[in-house]
């Protein structure tokens, strides 16, 4: 009987089960010794209270009152839920099997039509890991490695079905300027980085076209629908951004080449030798969604620092702090670790967790809904009996819309 | 020329101040000094000479000589140098895809000792490891026990045992990653059987050997694959096995029992599940602590907890950076998530350390801070445990061989233009194509 002699992971599945689908009551408060508003100052002794889903006050305990019947939660340290600004989580799944990794599909190198809503498991069980240590936002969806990989998604980390947990589809359209979007393969193209930006250009150019011709097209004359080109157009409208995951500075450089050429809400994912080029980023006003921080100084990334997140923060560029991808061990990383790392390697306490907060929902453009504790935002709160960043703290407990779904020190 | 002649000159007296300052006692005070087989001491001293531990105590505890060499290290923090029992650092390469059982390839043959991998390791405050081959084998060859030296060859990293040999277990592997096309086994117990029989081989070997009783015509033509087995069963090369799930680390042990070799399990993320039958069968274990479970069918119950309860079990454990798989410079992270998870902070701290040395028969010459041990030790700015604590400095045999204040060494240390290496490391079941490209 191994689950008696070591009951937590099956127990844990359990009891989130049994919490998840009993999220009658959205109305809770919890109390904190240091509150982490990233909307002002930390509030000593404060109080986050949630009714219906929604934080209605927010301040010191002293001055805020908890309506009467509230379940009260306590605990050291309390954040906004966290959010992890990319990842693969529920299109890639634990086992790492054929089966259960549909965050990229081969059999084209430009593929934007792709949806993450078609493809993301809510049951996943890494969802429900990284939701035990207080995330209850992520960015998701298809994963580097080709030219243009499909699209991604926002979701909260619980639901039943993809359309519970969704917060924004399309959230981006994903394309990739490095060497994982190179073809090996004799006659297989993009074979090259100058042919990467040549096939993208021309993808927007025959975009640009399409929606030219439906534009001056009569109505009872209108081109067939092109599902392809009409995400590609959203992204030429700037109704979807475009995130291009470069690490190389030369890629970044890229990127931003094609950003300025077709007028694109640009996002730099990865950007492991973006501190080569902090003053053209900031001049281009694009945010960065930076790799995880303990990602392996391997292939394009093999420059990376620790301390780019405080270059890049320190040069007033936007920076988010993602979980990624990663195609063996470990198969989701948690953001609240690597903003950690970041923390210990330049930035303040504030801004590592404003990467994982407030910084990436404004990136995302979720801030109105989630990213800090202010009222009329979602009930989002992650709770920890120390700081959050240490090795040894816990995460002991994550809320999402008042329901409680993770309770115990992890 | 004159020129040439004075700097020469200068040269030759360099080297010789520097070698006079080996000689001098190196006192080392005012650190909270963690030695790791006693308590941890507030305001302490260390005292080293000859690349050896010559003293350790509180401060006033120990006389010091007037010539000593003094290191002001108040409100730091030092500690052994970290052992890392399961390392694949310097571009290693061991068996081939030719066969699923090499135990005539070793390591060290293989090593770039200029790659960037041992200067990340220094700067995580690593002074000793064991160098494997991967695991995508039953057996892909003899592992090598380095120090992190300052060296020109792989030789000048050795450690020697008492005849001067190169010190080195055997590395092997069961579970799915040695599960592949012929002539690699398809099942489990194909695997087991390939490497009973391999073991079976060994044995006829050495009856052959005895046989001939010292008759070099009588001998057998030399087998440097089974001399290495038979080194295996003669206990002087430990078996380093790459183990995950419960019943894979259960025919090790049968394995181990019925052959008689020494084993220490290596990663082993269902290891709570038979941590008590581990402990009946008293073989150690080195954990590999991932930030996520999966990643592989075999890993998907890999649990934070499982240093805790083999502590509790009392299974002697250590953890080990599987450097490329988790940064050598992070390496305190994985036995702080253990602490997190429940592992004593002293079970910790000899996870990192002594364990990991007795895991290696090197339990008596590092490890710990204890007179006439090894002069490898680190300073760090905070809690070892903690993840604002940081390696400042990093000693072997006496020698300062990282510095955070050098700005190449922390280069490494941080990461940075430059810092990477053009060697790829070999895995069986890495996909570098889509990690980090």
């Amino acid at each position: 009987m191994n689950a008696i002699r070591f009951p937590q992971p099956a127990v844990m599945m359990f009891c989130v089960g049994l919490i998840c689908s009993s999220t009658a009551s959205a109305q809770v408060a919890i109390t904190g010794k240091t509150v982490h508003t990233m909307s002002g100052p930390a509030i000593a002794n404060g109080v986050v209270v949630i009714q219906n889903g929604k934080i209605t006050a927010v301040g010191p305990a002293d001055q805020t009152a908890i309506p009467a019947g509230l379940k009260v939660l306590e605990a050291e340290v309390v954040t906004p839920g966290l959010i992890d600004a990319r990842s693969v989580v529920g299109l890639s799944g634990i086992f790492n099997i054929k089966h259960d990794q549909d965050q990229l599909e081969r059999s084209s190198p430009m593929q934007p039509e792709l949806r993450a809503i078609d493809a993301y498991n809510p049951h996943e069980k890494l969802i429900e890991w990284i939701r035990s240590f207080g995330v209850t936002t992520v960015h998701t969806g298809h994963a580097p490695g080709e030219l243009i990989s499909g699209q991604t998604i926002i979701v909260k980390t619980t639901g039943n079905t993809v359309e519970d947990a969704l917060i924004k589809s399309p959230a981006a359209v994903a394309a990739t300027l490095s060497s994982s979007a190179r073809k090996r393969d004799k006659g297989k193209s993009p074979g090259t980085r100058g042919k990467m930006m040549a096939m993208l250009r021309q993808e927007f150019i025959k975009a640009d076209a399409y929606r030219e011709k439906l534009a001056n097209a009569e109505p009872d004359k209108q081109p067939e629908r092109n599902l392809h080109y009409e995400i590609l157009i959203d992204v030429l409208d700037k109704n979807v951004p475009l995130t291009v995951t470069a690490h190389r500075a030369q890629d970044i450089a890229s990127a931003l080449r094609l950003a300025k050429e077709f007028d694109l809400d640009l996002i730099l994912d990865g950007g492991a030798e973006a501190y080569l080029l902090a003053d053209k980023i900031k001049a281009a006003g694009v945010p960065v969604i930076l790799h995880a921080t303990m990602i392996r100084p391997v292939g394009d990334a093999k420059n990376l620092s620790f301390e780019t997140a405080s270059h890049l923060v320190q040069a007033g560029i936007p920076v988010a702090i993602q979980g990624g991808y990663e195609s063996y061990v470990p198969k989701v990383r948690v953001v609240l670790f690597e903003a950690g790392i970041a923390a210990a390697n330049g930035l303040t306490f504030d801004q590592a967790l404003a990467t994982i907060t407030i910084q990436a929902a404004r990136i995302l453009g979720i801030d109105a809904k989630v990213g800090s504790l202010e009222v009329g935002k979602d009930g989002d709160v992650a709770l920890y009996d120390g700081d959050p960043f240490e090795y040894t703290s816990h995460c002991i407990g994550t809320v999402i819309e008042g329901a409680v779904v993770h309770d115990h020190p992890r | 020329m004159r020129i040439q002649a004075v700097l020469f000159g200068l040269g030759i007296m360099l080297l010789a101040s520097s070698a006079a300052a080996q000689e001098i006692a190196q006192a080392f005070v005012g650190a909270h000094i963690i030695p790791i087989d006693g308590e941890e001491i507030d305001n302490g001293v260390l005292v080293v000479q000859h690349g050896k531990i010559k003293a350790v105590g509180p401060a006033g505890s120990i006389p010091l000589a007037s010539d000593v060499q003094v290191h002001d290290v108040a409100g730091k923090l030092i500690m052994p140098g970290l052992i890392c029992t399961h390392n694949h650092i310097g571009g290693m390469g061991g068996a081939d895809s030719s066969a699923p059982i090499q135990p005539d390839v070793r390591i060290y043959d293989s090593l770039n000792i200029h790659d960037s991998g041992f200067k990340r390791a220094l700067a995580g405050g690593l002074t000793a490891m064991n160098i494997m081959p991967g695991s995508g084998h039953l057996l892909s060859g003899q592992t090598v026990y380095v120090k992190l030296r300052k060296a020109d060859t792989i030789e000048d990293m050795f450690i020697l045992d008492t005849k001067g040999q190169p010190m080195g277990g055997m590395k092997m592997a069961n579970g799915t990653n040695s599960r592949r096309d012929a002539p690699f086994p398809g099942t489990r117990a194909k695997s087991a059987f390939l490497v009973r029989e391999q073991y079976v081989k060994a044995l006829a070997y050495r009856e052959k050997i005895e046989r001939a009783s010292g008759d070099a015509k009588k001998m057998p033509e030399r087998d440097i694959g089974l001399e290495a087995l038979l080194e295996v069963m003669d206990g002087k090369r430990i078996v380093h096995h790459h183990t995950h799930r419960a019943d894979d680390i259960l025919t090790v042990i049968r394995l181990s029992k019925e052959f008689g070799f020494r084993v220490v399990l290596h990663h082993i993320s269902e290891g709570w599940k038979v941590a008590e039958e581990i402990a009946k069968a008293g073989v150690p274990c080195s954990v590999i602590m991932i930030d996520s479970p999966g990643g592989k069918l075999e890993a998907s119950y890999l649990a934070f907890e499982t240093g805790a309860v083999l502590e509790k079990a009392g299974v002697k454990m250590a953890y080990h950076t599987d450097d490329w798989i988790t940064d050598s410079r992070l390496f305190f992270r994985s036995a702080a998530l253990g602490a997190r998870a429940g592992l004593s902070r002293a079970g910790a701290l000899r996870s990192l350390t002594l364990s990991g040395a007795e895991m290696l028969d090197l339990g008596d010459r590092i490890g710990s801070l204890e007179a006439g041990k090894d002069a490898d030790f680190i300073i760090m700015s905070g809690d070892p445990l903690s993840v604002y604590g940081k390696v400042l400095q990093t000693w072997i045999e006496g020698q300062k061989v990282f510095d955070r204040g050098d700005s190449k060494d922390r280069l490494y240390a941080v990461g940075g233009y430059g810092a990477g290496d053009e060697q790829e490391p070999y895995f069986c079941c890495f996909d570098q194509e889509g990690e980090n490209n």
